[in-house]
């Protein structure tokens, strides 16, 4: 690999892991989502620095090119990513729904019970009256 | 007295109908409870059904027919009720048969009742699309429960408080309850019972099926079914005719 785009794809790695430190630092992203970042990062550092791995991996899955191994597990990992999410998205939608009927059930409880309560003042206050 | 019997109605805009629908329900059972739940209605469905007198749950969004009903079903359990009829606000169902449906489920020959548009000479006209979707989802049931339902789609049903239990479960679909719930309820063990119930022609309100949503229904029906199929038993089944192993659902 020339040396400038090794330099490249250093600096990119290295960029990638002080954005993500920097973002849990500052509790923008959770330690849960960070770690499949940082992994990300780290891979690329690896494949920078040890291209002959690159070159291992292109060989043994049978692409003519480096760099169609590279763009070919870019995509897999993002397709991965995206299930990742729909499957939180699953858990956090039904979360949610249980949620928004626990507030409803509860709060058409409190308006019953005030409904009563109101009802009883006002029963009383007439036979303060009365009396 | 406390009252055995809740009725769920889930309502999504009906304004027009769930007045109505309640006065008839009231009816044919005075003293019965009504819930409306309010799945986030942009209209005056919530006035509406308080002014015909029903308890109303007010959903902070829309959630879905099935999450609504659910709601009604967590609260059937939340205040100790024995039994349950979920019907729609549309006014499609007509409460004339209320009283058959709870029958049954009284009489313990049942864990829960199906109301059918097709059974004892009913005649219910849908639309020719539907109709062949109805009969796919019919034959389907059938042959995986070996019992026969008419109407596996209907949402006109009686409950006893081990189907609530079971409905309050996560598993209970947000969309769309219908086919598959029949397969899941008879892989638990329950029992299923279908009888004939009237269905009002004259106040056809609209469908919940509708655009894109019926390809969407029937993808997500055959999918539910399937995975269905290939779960495990499901184990925490509440039923009381597999011990007394009534464990929090």
């Amino acid at each position: 690999m020339p040396l400038r785009q090794q330099i490249f794809a250093i600096l990119i790695s290295i960029i990638i892991f002080i954005v993500i430190i920097e973002l849990v630092r500052k509790r923008k992203l959770r330690e849960e989502f960070s770690l499949i970042w940082l992994l990300t990062g780290f891979l690329l550092f690896i494949l920078a620095i040890w291209y002959d791995l690159l070159l291992a991996i292109t060989s043994l899955i049978g692409a003519s090119l480096a760099t169609s191994t590279l763009f070919f597990f870019g995509l897999v990992f993002l397709i991965l990513i995206n299930l990742y999410y729909s499957i939180k998205l699953s858990a956090i939608a039904n979360q949610m729904k249980n949620l928004a009927q626990e507030v409803g059930i509860l709060k058409a409880e409190k308006e019953e019970k005030k409904n009563i309560k109101e009802k009883w003042g006002r029963g009383e206050e007439e036979e303060r009256i009365k009396n | 007295m406390k009252n055995n019997l809740l009725i769920v109605i889930p309502a999504y805009n009906e304004e027009k109908t769930i007045g109505s629908v309640i006065k008839g329900i009231r009816n044919v059972a005075q003293t019965s409870d009504i819930i409306v739940i309010n799945d986030g209605s942009s209209d005056r469905t919530e006035s509406a059904a308080k002014d015909a007198g029903a308890f109303v749950v007010n959903l902070p969004f829309n959630l879905g027919y099935g999450a609504a009903l659910q709601t009604g079903f967590k609260y059937a359990i939340r205040h100790g009720y024995k039994y349950a009829i979920q019907m729609d606000g549309d006014g499609q169902h007509s409460p004339s048969s209320l009283m058959s449906l709870i029958k049954e489920v009284e009489k313990n020959n049942t864990d829960v009742v199906i109301g059918s548009r097709f059974l004892g000479g009913n005649s219910y006209n849908a639309p020719a699309l539907r109709k062949i979707g109805m009969k796919i989802f019919s034959i389907i049931t059938n042959f995986i429960t070996g019992q026969k339902f008419t109407d596996p789609t209907s949402g006109y049903r009686a409950m006893n408080d081990s189907i609530l239990r079971f409905y309050s479960n996560d598993i209970y679909p947000v969309d769309y309850p219908d086919a598959d719930v029949i397969i899941m309820l008879h892989q638990a063990g329950f029992r299923i019972m279908e009888i004939p119930v009237d269905m009002n022609p004259s106040l056809t309100g609209k469908s919940m099926h509708s655009g894109l949503k019926p390809i969407y229904y029937l993808f997500k029906m055959m999918l539910s079914i399937f995975v269905t199929l290939l779960r495990e038993p499901i184990s925490f089944t509440t039923s009381p005719h597999r011990g007394e192993g009534k464990g929090e659902g």
